[in-house]
């Protein structure tokens, strides 16, 4: 595979590769994956669920007698990242959701991650052990202490190969800076500090310091009751360490530059797209709240998902994204039960493949889309179990809007809303995609040839 | 007009809403919708209550004391050995098995 080629021509294939996680009839909440994450070299992939968990999975190393099976992920680390809480003030529970993991890229041998719920962000330092210290003489057989009076001989342990060991703990514990839910987190390029926002303010942390953070966006209104947006995601600029954007739930976004002032409530820039309002409905707002947004690898654009499109602004230029993709334009005929079931308010995530090709995201019925910004040619494709051969090529799906239904076509009044496809991933370098499916993970790769 | 109402399925669908909740507000995304969304979470009479509601659904995993521990209260003093042990109340991913 040769990175930085990606395109979504009608040559590329997308393979099933594995599925992790079981077939339940009954979910349990707790395994509902919440947030997907590779690491920077793509050697990792992190999934945080509900239950406060984090499994990371590692690619195994391809072997040369199997030039056509490319490197599988297995679990390589599990811990309990986050538990409930309770908050005595406000008499609420604090979920131990997995809202985001970000990692850290690597400088030694060990990886570190950020995983954060609602309130509390962490650092986690996994680390593996492969050789152990033996041949002390200091305890006896019984594991006490020996008196020092008794030990004759000087003995240096040897250090002995073991079965490796993962071990994942908890350096730095960030808590107590949020009063409202922390939506993102984002990993500045200088590698020494990160953000963490929640609805209303967003907060800068050094990686050492734990009982400071600098307030750097605060929108909280002095009287709530003028209250008129909410932050909904914030990223740091993959190399310029002094920008980020944040997006907001009236669909815009906002660029900051932390070198104009140390409250950044006044933007640089600040990209809207003009509204028709001869269209504006009750649902125009609520559908163009941006649940995501990404800054391309390059630098120069950033992608946002609301309720219905995935767009593609140009950093330059503020009053209009300069692409639009309809990931399901099928459901503006049924906002209404879609506000009434609450699917409405869900909030996709999107990615941008490693050369800023291909973008992605998920929808509803397990489906999941891709879009080529060069070919413009777009693709739907489903995860399921019944798709679930080893390097079975998965087979495009189409929704059909109204009158004649094709063969395998399904129409819009039967798709599953419950099977909602929220998070996924894209690997940095190669195509290899991670999609979280509810309680299942699924690894989709291109065809090799 | 009414010739907009029809071509437009997002004013059909508003239409619809409308008919079913006739007192619903002008304007969704007015404070009081945002202030509802920060305060997202269950809320709790006190922390008792959290604790109890807790309590109840973990029920199928709490220990049950055998006879014989019960004298452990009052009579002497305990050691490790004589409490019931504490099950781990949380259960590993799914996806790691």
């Amino acid at each position: 595979m040769i990175p930085g080629i990606g395109t979504l021509t009608q040559d590329t294939l997308w393979c099933f590769s594995q599925v992790k996680g079981t077939i339940e009839i009954g979910v349990t909440e707790a395994d509902i994956i919440s947030t997907v994450e590779f690491n920077h070299t793509g050697e990792l992939l992190a999934t945080g669920d509900k239950g406060g968990r984090v499994v990371i999975f590692q690619r195994e190393q391809e072997s040369k007698n199997q030039v056509h099976r490319r490197g599988e992920y297995n679990v390589y680390s599990t811990f309990q990242s986050h538990e409930p809480e309770f908050d005595y003030l406000k008499s609420l529970e604090i979920e131990e959701k997995i809202n985001k993991i970000r990692w850290l890229p690597q400088q030694n041998a060990a990886y570190f991650l950020l995983s954060t719920n609602d309130k509390t962000v962490k650092l986690w330092k996994v680390s593996e052990r492969d050789k152990r210290p033996e041949g002390y003489n200091l305890k006896d057989e019984e594991g006490r202490l020996r008196d020092p009076a008794t030990i004759t001989t000087l003995r240096v342990p040897v250090l002995r190969p073991m079965d490796l060991m993962v071990e994942a703990t908890p350096r730095r514990v960030f808590a107590n800076a949020h009063t409202y839910h922390i939506n993102s987190i984002s990993v500045n390029s200088d590698y020494e500090t990160y953000m963490s926002a929640d609805d209303l303010r967003i907060n800068l942390w050094n990686f050492e310091i734990t009982n400071q953070s600098f307030n750097i966006v605060d929108i909280k209104p002095a009287n709530m009751e003028e209250l008129t947006e909410v932050i909904t995601a914030a990223e740091f600029h993959p190399h310029h360490c002094n920008s980020f954007v944040y997006s907001s739930s009236k669909g815009t976004i906002r660029l900051c530059d932390m070198r104009a002032s140390a409250l950044c409530d006044r933007h640089s820039k600040f990209f809207e797209e003009p509204e028709d309002p001869s269209n504006r409905s009750f649902f125009s707002e609520i559908i163009s709240s941006i649940s995501d947004v990404k800054f391309s690898h390059s630098g120069r654009y950033i992608m946002t998902r609301d309720y219905l499109t995935v767009k593609v602004w140009d950093l330059n230029m503020e009053n209009r994204p300069i692409e639009t993709y309809q990931v399901h334009d099928y459901l503006r005929s049924k906002l209404c039960s879609l506000y009434e079931n609450d699917c409405i308010f869900d909030k996709f995530e999107c990615v941008w493949n490693g050369s800023d090709s291909v973008i992605m995201t998920g929808s509803y019925n397990n489906f999941f889309r891709m879009f080529d910004r060069n070919t413009k040619r777009d693709v739907t494709l489903e995860a399921s179990r019944e798709n679930s051969k080893p390097r079975a090529i998965l087979k495009p799906r189409k929704v059909c809007v109204g009158g004649k239904r094709r063969k395998d076509e399904i129409s819009v009044d039967s798709l599953d809303f419950s099977k909602k496809i929220l998070h996924t991933a894209w690997h940095p370098s190669e195509n290899i995609i991670a999609v979280a499916a509810t309680n299942n993970l699924y690894i989709f790769q291109d065809k090799v040839n | 007009e009414m010739e907009d109402k029809v071509t437009s399925p997002e004013k059909a669908e508003e239409a619809k809403l409308k008919a079913r909740y006739p007192h619903l507000g002008q304007k969704p995304g007015g404070s009081d919708f945002l202030r509802k969304r920060l305060q997202k979470g269950q809320k709790y009479f006190d922390s008792g209550d959290y604790n109890m509601a807790k309590a109840k659904m973990k029920n199928k995993q709490l220990p049950t004391a055998a006879p014989d521990k019960t004298e452990v209260t009052g009579d002497h003093i305990p050691t490790p050995q004589d409490l019931p042990q504490r099950k781990p109340s949380l259960v590993a991913s799914k996806l790691a098995g």
